[in-house]
């Protein structure tokens, strides 16, 4: 008896998270954000020399050029091949700012800071894919 | 008579020469086609990634990469990129290999935490040794000549140009693109030009020091 109310349960569970999972999860572009048929998925990514203009003071600046090839992992940030104060020199590419070095203590520190590690949290490389959102920033 | 005699030995001495000289030529052919296509078979991937070491890690690593699937359909393998094409270049990477054999029996690298803690000592070896011989199996396929720059991107054309002017080679830049870069490679000591990871290039015994406790 035990065993049956048991075994039911676990169907019934199994059932559910089935349920769960077969919901699919909709973007503003009226579809599943993972759906491959999307075009703005498979939009190349800008490559703009010269870089995008920031819309208000404080902005990320946008990544101007693919990133696929470089990787922000445990092991190391590719970023920093370029961006760094003792790489930006000889790749012509602009430095990350000495904020970035500040933790969120406000202490200073030699490199950048844990926090800001991970580039792509705040900058993004740029699809050219239609805006879904009327954008009302204008250019700085 | 004896002038008949006379006349057949010489004639028997070239038979004799001419047999010798085609059982020769003939196991000369064999030995050496035979250590051809032995050679051969062990400049396959296949070979390869019979070993264990070789399977699990960085194989798996490459088939990650753009050398392992890309839009073309061209794949370069394990011995595209880290065996030498022409002969002499080719037999000495091969009897260097022997060392490899002797610490695949040893178990120097047999687990994953073995291979790691050595990666950054090998990966600086096939660095200094790309960096040594101008990018060599690189340029099997990739040239600066045969570039159109026109078709790069902007930054990789001008990076491109810049390098070929200051006679650069694939590897100071192109690092870690088959596989994982080491823990204790920092981006910031690989300025190209001016990268700090090619020590065992001069001292190819010696300790590996990082570039963070120097």
């Amino acid at each position: 008896m035990k065993r049956s109310v048991a075994a039911s349960l676990i169907g019934l569970a199994a059932l559910y998270a089935a349920a769960v999972a077969a919901e699919e999860v909709t973007s503003l572009r009226g579809h599943a954000v993972t759906d491959d048929a999307d075009d703005a998925l498979n939009k190349p990514t800008l490559a703009v020399p010269g870089g995008f203009g920031v819309a208000w003071e404080e902005q990320p600046p946008m990544i101007p050029h693919p990133i696929d090839n470089y990787s922000i992992d445990l092991r190391q940030n590719g970023c920093l091949k370029c961006h760094s104060p003792a790489t930006f020199e000889t790749a012509k590419a602009p430095k990350y700012t000495d904020t970035h070095r500040v933790d969120r203590d406000g202490n200073q520190l030699d490199g950048l800071a844990p926090r800001r590690y991970f580039c792509t949290q705040c900058h993004a490389s740029q699809a050219g894919a239609m805006p879904l959102v009327e954008n009302v920033f204008g250019e700085r | 008579m004896s002038d008949q005699a006379k006349h057949a030995q010489p004639k028997r001495g070239r038979k004799a020469m001419l047999i010798l000289l085609t059982i020769g030529i003939a196991i000369g052919i064999l030995f050496w086609g035979g250590f051809n296509t032995a050679m051969e078979a062990t400049n396959t991937e296949t070979f390869c990634i019979s070993c264990h070491e070789m399977e699990v890690n960085v194989y798996q690593e490459y088939t990650d990469t753009i050398h392992y699937t890309n839009r073309t359909g061209v794949r370069a393998t394990c011995p595209d990129c880290h065996v030498p094409k022409d002969w002499t270049h080719k037999m000495v990477r091969k009897i260097q290999a022997t060392k490899e054999l002797y610490h695949h029996f040893k178990g120097s690298i047999d687990t994953p935490e073995k291979f790691e803690g050595e990666r950054f000592r090998l990966a600086q070896n096939v660095w200094s040794q790309m960096k040594k011989t101008d990018s060599r199996e690189c340029r099997n396929c990739h040239e600066f000549d045969s570039m159109d720059y026109t078709e790069q991107e902007n930054r990789s054309s001008q990076s491109h140009q810049q390098a070929e002017d200051a006679g650069l080679t694939c590897i100071d830049c192109h690092k870690g693109i088959a596989h994982s870069l080491p823990m204790q490679y920092d981006p910031e000591q690989d300025a190209p030009g001016k990268s700090s990871f090619y020590s065992r290039l001069d001292d190819p015994h010696g300790q590996t020091i990082s570039p963070q406790e120097q």
